[in-house]
């Protein structure tokens, strides 16, 4: 419950704050938060790749970004208020018909007896039996995308 | 706990991410908008997958492998997409996306 507390706080304090580091460390707690949620729920190996892929790398990059642009001032401006308002109603009122339509669902209680589906031997067994094909083709994707940032990101 | 929590914490979670990219205007905070709405998303799998696999079913892996493939999804498009807007910078000195609306120059 505290963790949920919390997760919602720093998730809103990424959207809310006007310095955009501020936004990335509110980030970072928010994804500490979700591993935490994901050692309540004894998925321990996707905890620790949670932590290490995007507290560790992506938020790094991120603020690689960041201080490279040189963006610690708040560039925005501050016209059209009324785009605030209506991305704000448009949120919420995706959240409200998002509550409404599963209030009445009815599903089962999450056991608190620790289960050990979660585990990196038996994801693993699962991951190289059923779905070596998949992870074959994410490799291919992570070295399309190294390439893509390099070409892209190359001074011409 | 039941179930409904965590989907709650997740519709949550993800509408503040719709929010984030409607409202901000800064590329930046928008893709880190994103990041929040597939985390969101990762949370909810992964909370079905525990009522999986305390249902009995034995393949209630495939749900967390599942998230481990859109974590790899996520870190490379995050890697192409800052390489865009390192880009974007370079070429307006700014990372407003108003100024993107025409992307000739």
């Amino acid at each position: 419950m505290v963790l949920s507390v919390v997760a919602l706080v720093s998730a809103l304090g990424v959207v809310l704050s006007k310095n955009p580091v501020t936004s990335v460390l509110c980030l970072i707690v928010t994804f500490f938060t979700i591993a935490g949620h994901y050692i309540m729920m004894n998925a321990q190996f996707l905890a620790v790749v949670h932590i290490i892929v995007y507290a560790g790398a992506i938020m790094v990059l991120f603020l690689y970004v960041l201080m490279l642009m040189n963006l610690n001032a708040d560039l925005e401006p501050q016209k059209r208020n009324w785009l605030k308002y209506a991305g704000a109603i448009s949120g919420g009122a995706l959240l409200v018909v998002l509550v409404a339509a599963l209030r009445d669902a009815s599903m089962p209680a999450l056991s608190t007896n620790p289960t050990d589906i979660g585990l990196i031997k038996n994801l693993g067994m699962v991951l190289f039996k059923q779905y070596v094909v998949p992870f074959e083709v994410s490799s291919i994707l992570f070295l399309s995308a190294m390439i893509g940032a390099v070409v892209i990101g190359k001074k011409e | 706990m039941p179930v409904q929590y965590y989907i709650f914490l997740s519709i949550a979670l993800f509408c503040i991410g719709v929010m984030g990219v409607l409202m901000r205007r800064n590329a930046i905070i928008i893709f880190m908008c994103i990041e929040l709405m597939l985390n969101a998303v990762n949370l909810l799998m992964v909370s079905f997958s525990k009522m999986w696999a305390d249902a009995g079913r034995v393949d209630a892996g495939s749900a967390q492998l599942f998230v481990f493939f859109i974590m790899v999804v996520a870190a490379a498009e995050v890697a192409v997409g800052l390489a865009i807007i390192t880009m974007v910078y370079r070429n307006t000195h700014s990372v407003d996306i108003n100024i993107l609306n025409r992307l000739k120059n």
